[in-house]
């Protein structure tokens, strides 16, 4: 017999790790319901950071503007993103490819820093010369597609390799045209994929904060941007109120979509054997 | 074939490749181009590189210089600059160690684990990368402080007298860092994990091995392309790292992301912070070039065998 530690190393480590990942957010959870500002003691429950958050006017007004700036980013990233996998995946030869391929990947290792700051050039470089576009919200939504961009091809990329081309092949036979290949056989394949490749570069866009500190203007805050003045301010509850409702947010999305997608396994699997 | 157009193949092309040209190739151009000149006066924050006057392209190579020699006496090497860039990298570095070291056993035991509850602790690994990654760092910040949950608790329990200087110290920013890129060893590490065949692992038993000696000689030679990706992509992120020092460093603590923000928005100094980001560029793609090469190599190596 072995010792109870020795048998069980793995659970246990796996427990360390999981409370550790998991032990911030249990402490803004807990926090967030705090009674006093205070920070290592629950001092006793109540909602008022809830609703200091509700009155903050800057975090609200903040927190549309990033809903916003996330919702553009993830569509033109989408869009953006599997025009560019499309493009590697079924053009093998065109001018240019092994660079195309380098610059849509290579925001992936960029530093933000690096990227802000040379987005931040370029603008300022249009600005100067035709006098458009203000640093803002237009600013920020470039500067997340970029990046949103490159996940949303390695998304939908990996997807699209695995699409069966004698489906397409067969529409073809049948007298589609190219289009309608494309519309009613290609993309009901991987839209799956452009639909994870939405809500990745959503979450990238709506947590960043390096980008749109150089890219936002005087007046125009995301929510992170805000967020992280007043972190650098120190404690404050009402942060973590929001992280709360954060959290709980993700969770539940977390959860109906895992739901959704064990359904969906379940049907297909039925349907293949009733076949 | 599908060789034919549709909507005109030149348009899917088109339209992705004009995108990365305008907003990633034509801005790394642009910080190329103002790494190069002088830093401006008055209202202007650089010098153009064709001087109207003289008639001559003045390509200064001095911001790059002063970043490597100290103008003030110093010797080479002896700038802030340089000691910014070796610090991110020695914190990079130390975060990409200690993933490795809690994130292997983790990625193991979970690709060991029962395969009905795999996903679901998957998930429970990618969970927390869903919800917002600068609001976790936050939490660390009331974690960690002198009268933070984590102090005092060990007060309470009668282990130490006084709080411990966690935050604003190497400590903190080790801790978030490594609490941050975490997921990105494990998925990888796990990936290839997961694809292991265990059977060697009973092989070797049978065949005498102790279960540590055949952990160091199957397990761990096989699943080495898992710890160079799960190293690389911790390691890479890590350098340019902006947020969690400043959130959790001190003074001392500063990355050279923050140096080329300082440069930028406090000094002005655009030229500089230029030359700054593209120094930094270059950091970031001699360990790539390595991988690649040695990713590339081991492919080869495979298909000799």
């Amino acid at each position: 017999m072995k010792p109870f530690f020795q048998k069980n190393i793995g659970a246990i480590w796996m427990a360390l790790v999981f409370l550790f990942l998991y032990a911030p957010l249990m402490f803004m959870v807990l926090f967030s319901f705090n009674s006093t500002r205070q920070d290592a003691r629950f001092t006793g429950f109540s909602l008022r950071w809830y609703e200091a958050l509700a009155k903050d006017s800057k975090i609200v007004e903040a927190f549309w503007l990033s809903i916003k700036v996330a919702t553009i980013t993830g569509v033109l990233s989408a869009v953006l993103g599997t025009f560019a996998a499309f493009v590697l995946v079924r053009y093998q030869k065109f001018i240019g490819r092994t660079i195309f391929s380098g610059m849509v990947n290579a925001p992936l290792v960029m530093p933000e820093v690096v990227i802000g700051l040379s987005l931040l050039l370029l603008m300022v470089g249009i600005q100067n010369a035709f006098g458009w576009p203000e640093r803002g919200m237009l600013t920020i939504v470039l500067g997340h597609t970029l990046l949103g961009m490159a996940y949303a091809l390695v998304v939908v990329q990996s997807r699209l390799l695995d699409v069966d081309r004698s489906l397409e092949e067969a529409a073809m036979d049948l007298g589609a045209r190219p289009i309608q290949v494309f519309f009613l056989v290609t993309l009901p394949n991987i839209a799956p994929a452009i639909l994870a490749a939405f809500l990745l570069s959503f979450t990238l866009s709506f947590d960043d904060v390096v980008i749109s500190e150089f890219l936002s203007g005087p007046g125009v805050n995301t929510l992170p941007q805000v967020i992280f003045s007043y972190a650098r301010r120190g404690i404050n509850p009402t942060i973590y109120a929001a992280a709360t409702l954060l959290i709980t947010t993700v969770t539940i999305a977390i959860v109906v979509y895992s739901v959704w997608v064990a359904r969906q396994t379940r049907r297909r699997a039925r349907e293949t054997f009733s076949n | 074939m599908l060789k034919t157009s549709f909507f005109g193949r030149r348009w899917v092309i088109g339209v992705p490749y004009a995108w990365v040209i305008a907003f990633f190739l034509l801005p790394f151009l642009i910080l190329l181009y103002i790494s190069f000149v002088d830093m401006g006066t008055d209202i202007h924050p650089f010098k153009p590189l064709w001087d109207a006057q003289k008639g001559v392209l003045s390509l200064k190579y001095e911001n790059y210089g002063s970043i490597f020699r100290n103008n003030e006496g110093g010797g080479l090497f002896q700038t802030l600059y340089v000691e910014a860039y070796l610090r991110s990298i020695a914190y990079a570095f130390c975060t990409a160690v200690l993933c490795l070291v809690i994130g292997y056993p983790f990625a193991y035991f979970i690709a060991r684990s029962q395969e009905k509850y795999r996903p679901g602790l998957l998930m429970m690994v990618m969970l927390p990368f869903w919800t917002s990654f600068l609001l976790r760092i936050y939490a660390w910040k009331g974690i960690l402080a002198d009268q933070g949950v984590l102090n005092q608790s060990l007060m309470f329990l009668g282990l130490i007298d006084q709080p411990i200087q966690m935050l604003y110290t190497s400590v903190s920013m080790l801790v978030g860092m490594t609490y941050v890129y975490l997921p990105f060893m494990v998925l990888p590490l796990y990936a290839n994990l997961v694809k292991m065949d265990f059977r060697l692992l009973e092989a070797a038993h049978d065949l005498g091995a102790s279960p540590w000696r055949a952990f160091w000689l199957i397990t761990v030679p096989l699943s080495k392309a898992g710890i160079v990706a799960g190293f690389m992509l911790v390691f890479i992120p890590a350098v340019g790292e902006f947020v969690i020092p400043s959130l959790l460093g001190g003074p001392e603590n500063i990355m050279i992301g923050r140096v080329v923000w300082d440069e930028m928005f406090t000094s002005n100094n655009w030229p500089r912070a230029s030359a700054l980001a593209v120094t930094m560029i270059g950091l970031i793609i001699i360990p790539l070039v390595i991988y690649y090469h040695a990713a590339a190599a081991s492919s080869l190596e495979k298909e000799g065998r």
